[in-house]
């Protein structure tokens, strides 16, 4: 089993987009550490545009997920609807 | 802040990048192709198709401007709010501004460094995807250089020891450390310039040095590091992402190229890794309010996200890097070794350093429970009371340099923290000294470049590092004065402890100020 993970500033655009990575993820476990948030996942998560639409309230372009992205690991893919993260392995 | 009206069809990402980053180049005429890319095959590296280079965040320039401006924007915004507010004086403690001292002076230059490495490189490479990637990049560490040291000049008007960071690269022994890195990594080849910088450092080590470091600057009060430090690991995602995808790519192309890629991963990784010896003493001692130890940090960040990385490079018959047994083992020392030797040379250093107190030494032995008590509390309490009682200690003879990682020769034996590890090899009737067996190979795998390597110590004692016009053969020459002098160091306000400096002083005074009537 290897782990990915997404880690995010801790503001207020993000608290959507980390309430959202949680629904989508069951398996995922968020750690609060200062100024930031580090979501760690076994084998895979993904970031879904539509659940980040819902919890905001209006359209969202994946792409704006840059400006407040620390860190992340695993292999990546981002279409239009979601953002994967992954191990082959 | 990206509303959209939905009109129109839209391209989506992935033709959207196809249309942005394929076909931008174009076959050579009238000149031969190997003279248009001369440094593309000398390497070994064997490429049969630069389109399958894809960039999986899928990122082009149109949408890059629009992200880049808004961080901008919004990293003004609070280097503006922060120096109308005297942020400074909000920071935890005066001793925490060293370490922001070292990053500017250790740090910073690298990114400008970086910068033209990725112009190079990517103008170096014939496939446009990867060239697109580069100039992002490239744009990116321009973009870090200027804002570390427009952030931190608020501190300069405040402060010592900020004055002069691209001055000081050049020349200051310490900073020959980062410097000689990226020298080496820029003057490579193109593709081992992308394993070193782009894999090695930004995938496998800088969520050491970004992420504690700017979880830390949170931590310690100081907005205005935590802010472009925010600003800059924004970029860092992609730049890891680039990283990952371009091993990747390699690899795929061609069997041939695994080896040659395995020799550069072993060397930049055990490269990097010595560079980040600065980074572990940091965390562990320079931070007032500690975040996590240099070990749990290390734990987290690279054995276990890179035991994942590698298990999943395996398939291509990558094996993880050389030497880890080794660097296991020093988790537990290096950090404490690396504060002793910068304790030792306070007195030729561009920041403070001091005996660290009762808790501080408490959470030390807390963290590092099998080697702190043992090995390394001893002396920082003989020192500390040494200068107690007046008897500050600064070792003035020179130490030996590593040839390779050119830091001295501090550390230990592997599985043996009580002895020094010595490695040597003669090369054309020289003898070359080493900190380590990884050191001694990259040497042995490249003597011509290596025996070149610019050693501050050696430098000083050839003469080289007065200024211009000094005669060392007066009565009662003093070289460490000269030196210091050449390193536009302000001898008794730059270096020496934190206790009695003005720093000191300044912060607890103004510190005052703003928080009575007095
Ligand atoms: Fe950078
Ligand atoms: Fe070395």
């Amino acid at each position: 089993m290897s782990t990915v993970f997404i880690a995010l500033q801790a503001n207020e655009d993000t608290r959507p987009i980390i309430e959202a990575i949680v629904a989508d993820n069951p398996h995922a476990v968020v750690n609060q550490q200062p100024a930031m948030v580090k979501i760690d996942a076994e084998d895979s998560l993904v970031v879904r545009r539509e659940t980040i639409e819902e919890l905001l309230g209006r359209e969202f372009d994946l792409q704006e997920l840059q400006i407040n992205l620390i860190s992340l690991s695993g292999h990546l893919d981002e279409t239009d609807d979601e953002m994967k993260l992954y191990w082959n392995a | 802040m990206d509303m959209k009206t939905s009109s129109g069809k839209k391209l989506g990402l992935k033709e959207k990048y196809r249309h942005m980053t394929r076909g931008l180049d174009w076959e050579t005429t009238y000149q031969k192709r190997e003279d248009v890319f001369p440094y593309v095959a000398y390497e070994g590296i064997k490429i049969h198709d630069w389109d399958k280079w894809e960039d999986p965040f899928r990122l082009t320039m149109d949408s890059y401007w629009k992200y880049q401006a808004e961080k901008e924007r919004k990293l003004y915004a609070i280097i503006d709010a922060y120096a109308q507010n005297n942020g400074h004086l909000n920071v935890t403690d005066a001793r925490y501004l060293n370490a922001i001292k070292l990053f500017l002076t250790g740090i910073s230059p690298l990114e400008y460094m970086a910068h033209r490495g990725f112009t190079h490189a990517g103008r170096a490479f014939p496939g446009s995807g990867p060239r697109v990637a580069c100039l992002m990049q490239a744009l990116d560490e321009l973009r870090h250089a200027q804002t570390q040291i427009h952030s931190l000049s608020n501190y300069n008007k405040y402060y010592n020891g900020f004055h002069d960071p691209a001055h000081m690269l050049q020349r200051v022994w310490y900073l020959s450390v980062p410097r000689s890195f990226f020298d080496d990594a820029v003057t490579a080849g193109p593709f081992e310039f992308m394993v070193a910088i782009g894999f090695s450092f930004e995938y496998v080590l800088t969520n050491l040095l970004f992420v504690p470091f700017v979880s830390g600057a949170a931590y310690n009060g100081d907005m205005g590091t935590m802010t472009f430090g925010f600003s800059a690991q924004s970029d860092e995602a992609r730049h890891m992402t680039l990283g990952l995808e371009i091993i990747k790519f390699i690899l795929e192309q061609d069997p041939d190229n695994v080896p040659i890629v395995q020799r550069w991963i072993d060397k930049w990784t055990w490269r990097g890794y010595r560079v980040l010896t600065l980074v572990g003493m940091m965390m562990d001692y320079m931070l007032p309010k500690r975040i996590m130890s240099w070990k749990e940090a290390w734990e987290v960040y690279f054995e276990q996200n890179g035991g994942a990385l590698f298990k999943d490079l395996s398939r291509y018959g990558i094996r993880p890097p050389k030497w880890l047994d080794q660097i296991s083992f020093d988790k537990d020392h290096i950090s404490h070794q690396a504060w002793a030797t910068f304790y030792q040379y306070g007195a030729i250093a561009d920041f403070h350093t001091w005996s660290p107190t009762e808790d501080e030494l408490d959470w030390l032995s807390s963290k590092y429970p099998d080697s702190f008590d043992k090995y390394y509390r001893p002396r920082l309490d003989y020192w500390r009371e040494q200068a107690e009682q007046g008897n500050r200690f600064y070792n003035k003879t020179l130490p030996q340099l590593c040839q390779t990682c050119q830091i001295p020769m501090v550390f230990t034996e592997p599985g043996d923290p009580t002895k020094i590890c010595y490695r040597e090899v003669d090369y054309q009737g020289e003898k070359f000294h080493f900190c380590s067996d990884g050191c001694k190979e990259i040497f042995e795998n490249e003597p011509e470049k290596f025996k070149q390597s610019w050693l501050p110590a050696n430098q000083i004692y050839q003469g080289n590092c007065f200024p211009d016009g000094t005669d060392p053969t007066v009565e009662g020459f003093d070289p460490v004065s000269k030196v210091l002098e050449y390193y536009n160091i302000q001898a008794g306000r730059d270096n020496l402890d934190f206790d009695g400096s003005e720093d000191q002083k300044n912060f607890a005074k103004w510190r005052g100020m703003a928080t009575s009537n007095e």
